[in-house]
């Protein structure tokens, strides 16, 4: 038997919201079940959207993570810099005093120097499938062992000296190098006009640390200073020199209270929060700005489209409306079918495009920096849910304005 | 074929601008108003039009498109508006159905003065009262035969299986039994009309408005739709105002207006007149 349009119990006649709202969605459903090809088209563009929304939020989550992931890690409350470094760690320098200088200041209840540099991790030593023979370059990061800037092992006992061969790797670079707990690894580093190799026994593998677009690999201070790329051979190699301190204050000290004091008893040094140490890694602030600019036009850009791709189709459809509203529909119930139909498109939409990125994304190798965090995700596909209905505003206004006169070839 | 002469032909005649009769009856006027009374409960004449004028504004040049036309109708009469382009036609049919509001006069239908309506109340009128059909953009392309003809009632929170039976009764009578799953772009532009036809009829509105509803029809098609329409109107007792261009098609009718700018020129209410109307002899 052939079903009306909108069935529903009972004879009575019961005009209104219940009557429009079931009548709404039975047309608006019908419309799409029977246009497939004309919303399929409008669904796959809001799903290349999506993904291209979404993939731009991922690299720039990704090269984010790449950037700070280290820093932002710490276990500490404050990154403490030489003053006149700028914020930039690689400028910035210091020695045992001035970190034992730290150490005194009231209410800091640890520290740890850190130290980085920048280095090669021979093929010999990689094992990972398809690694090629450049080698893989690494942030090298030098730590004292059980201190702030060490980070929690995953795998592994860890260090067990603060001067052994002993190196532990970030996860990315156990994936990319194919290491595990218990082999060597082979660093090249360039000791003024020689390169050096020096082997490292893996004690340990941690979770995701990277550093300026590199996975870390980390090694105890001492080992640093002997391992790390020399211009000078010159230097004593016995006068240890760190890039920054990282400091944790006692529980319930805030934090600006503590950097104010340790800037007021220390001379010489500049102390800020985590945020704003990795907030002045170079480029870091200006790449986001990018990423984030070209996410924020994507989205612009998808309103317009999706607007324009419902704008043409309410268009191509004033006449019927018309008629509908001279046969005596509502404007309540054109409304809510026009509306109805861009967010089920638009879900849709974002749907099909959410499984098309997780799909693609399964497929890029580990050196892809493209990372899709839950709270950006989410972000991101509310942005594109609310796109879909924004864009819809011009054509919902185009379908309330249609007079049902029009109908009758009069009216606009 | 019926043709509903035999009924009662003195109520609801036009006299050009002047009204002859068909006030409502003693006893509906105090009865409930509202947009939600059908007009199947209301005795008096279905349709009663007064005065009608509708100017526009040209620059300082005021144009009157319909200028004093009144017109009466009863139940089960079918009347034909005819005349050249321009001629007022469409203004009419559009102040009759509320979807117009006149410059001067006033329009009743079922005792309902569509003045008085505020737009949203218009709306809930028309989907109650009035049955149409349309040149163009006559049927939803997405809905199915049965599911347009339903539409009125699923408009009117009415679609039961009482309504369900009826629409196919109502498309059985019209030839398209066999049609109900199609969807419109399936159909011929006869098949179309005719099931604007039904779903203009389907509700039992009390005044069913065609505007030129053989425009797009070959000759013998737009005779078939026609005689359909005006058997249905005698039979089911609705009355029907249809805007033509083709004079032939007025030989269904119980009434022909003839317009010309925007007034009525005459009114044919002999049959032999009408007849001969039609065959291009009057013309």
């Amino acid at each position: 038997m052939a079903a009306g349009v909108c069935s529903r119990g009972g004879a009575r006649p019961r005009p209104g919201g219940a009557v429009n709202g079931r009548l709404a969605v039975a047309l608006a459903i019908k419309e799409i079940v029977r246009n497939k090809g004309r919303f399929a088209s409008i669904a796959a563009i809001i799903a290349l959207i999506t993904t291209l929304v979404l993939f731009l939020s991922g690299l720039g989550e990704g090269l984010a993570l790449g950037n700070r992931q280290y820093v932002s890690g710490l276990d500490a409350d404050l990154l403490v810099y030489q003053d006149t470094a700028d914020l930039q760690i690689a400028a910035s320098q210091f020695d045992r005093s001035s970190v034992a200088s730290v150490r005194r200041v009231d209410g800091v209840a640890d520290v740890g120097a850190i130290a980085f540099a920048s280095t090669v991790v021979e093929p010999s030593s990689r094992r990972s499938a398809g690694a090629d023979a450049a080698g893989l370059r690494v942030s090298l990061i030098g730590v004292e062992p059980g201190r702030p800037g060490d980070p929690r092992v995953l795998q592994g006992p860890g260090f067990t000296s603060a001067s052994g061969n002993e190196v532990v790797l970030g996860r990315q670079a156990a994936l990319r190098s194919g290491l595990k707990v218990g082999d060597v690894l082979t660093l090249r580093s360039t000791q003024g006009a020689v390169d050096e190799s020096y082997d490292l026994r893996v004690v340990g593998i941690t979770g995701g640390q990277q550093y300026q677009i590199a996975p870390a690999v980390l090694v105890p201070l001492i080992t640093f200073e002997r391992v790390k790329p020399k211009a000078n051979l010159q230097d004593d190699p016995r006068r240890l020199l760190f890039n920054v301190v990282a400091v944790k204050g006692v529980p319930g000290l805030a934090r600006d209270a503590l950097a104010a004091r340790i800037e007021g008893q220390v001379r010489g040094v500049r102390a800020v929060d985590l945020t704003t140490a990795y907030q002045n890694i170079p480029g870091y602030t200006a790449q986001q700005s990018t990423l984030n600019t070209q996410s924020g036009f994507t989205l612009i850009i998808g309103i317009l489209v999706v607007g324009g791709f419902f704008q043409i189709q309410t268009l191509q459809k004033l006449g019927q409306i018309g008629m509908l509203k001279a046969i005596g529909a509502s404007n309540a119930l054109v409304a809510s079918e026009t509306v109805l139909q861009i967010v089920l498109i638009n879900l849709a939409g974002v749907l099909a495009g959410t499984l098309g990125t997780a799909a693609l994304a399964a497929t890029f190798p580990a050196t892809v920096p493209i990372v899709f965090q839950l709270g950006n995700v989410a972000t991101a596909l509310v942005g594109l849910l609310v796109i879909g209905p924004l864009g819809g505003l011009v054509a919902l206004r185009a379908a309330l304005r249609v007079e049902p006169l029009r109908a009758l070839g009069l009216g606009r | 074929m019926s043709r509903g002469r035999g009924r009662d032909t003195q109520e609801g005649r036009a006299r050009g601008a002047a009204v002859a009769d068909a006030e409502p009856r003693p006893g509906t006027s105090g009865a409930p108003r509202g947009a939600g009374r059908s007009g199947a409960e209301h005795d008096g004449p279905a349709l009663v039009a007064e005065g009608l004028r509708k100017t526009y504004q040209l620059g300082p040049q005021t144009i009157a498109a319909v200028d004093g036309v009144s017109l009466t109708l009863a139940r089960g009469e079918f009347v034909a508006l005819v005349g050249p382009s321009g001629s007022g036609k469409t203004s009419i049919l559009a102040m009759l159905a509320g979807l117009l509001r006149p410059t001067e006069g006033h329009v009743r239908i079922a005792g309902e003065e569509l003045g008085e309506l505020p737009d949203r109340r218009l709306a809930a009128f028309r989907r109650r009262n009035i049955g149409f059909t349309f040149q163009q953009n006559n049927l939803v392309p997405y809905l199915t035969v049965f599911e347009n003809v339903t539409l009125m009632l699923s408009l009117n929170g009415r679609f039961d299986a009482a309504g369900a039976r009826r629409a196919r009764e109502l498309l059985d009578r019209l030839g398209l039994g066999d049609r109900l799953r199609s969807l419109p772009s399936q159909l011929s532009g006869g098949q179309q009309q005719r099931v604007a036809i039904a779903r203009a009829l389907i509700h039992q509105p009390a005044v069913v408005l065609a505007d030129e509803p053989t425009a797009s029809l070959d000759t013998e098609r737009a005779h078939q739709v026609v005689d359909t329409f005006a058997d249905l109107i005698h039979h089911d007792r609705r009355a029907g105002i249809m805007v033509t261009h083709d004079l032939r098609m007025c030989r269904v009718v119980d009434r022909v207006i003839v317009l010309r700018d925007g007034a009525v020129e005459r009114t044919l209410e002999d049959p032999d007149a009408i007849a001969r109307f039609a065959d291009g002899a009057l013309a």
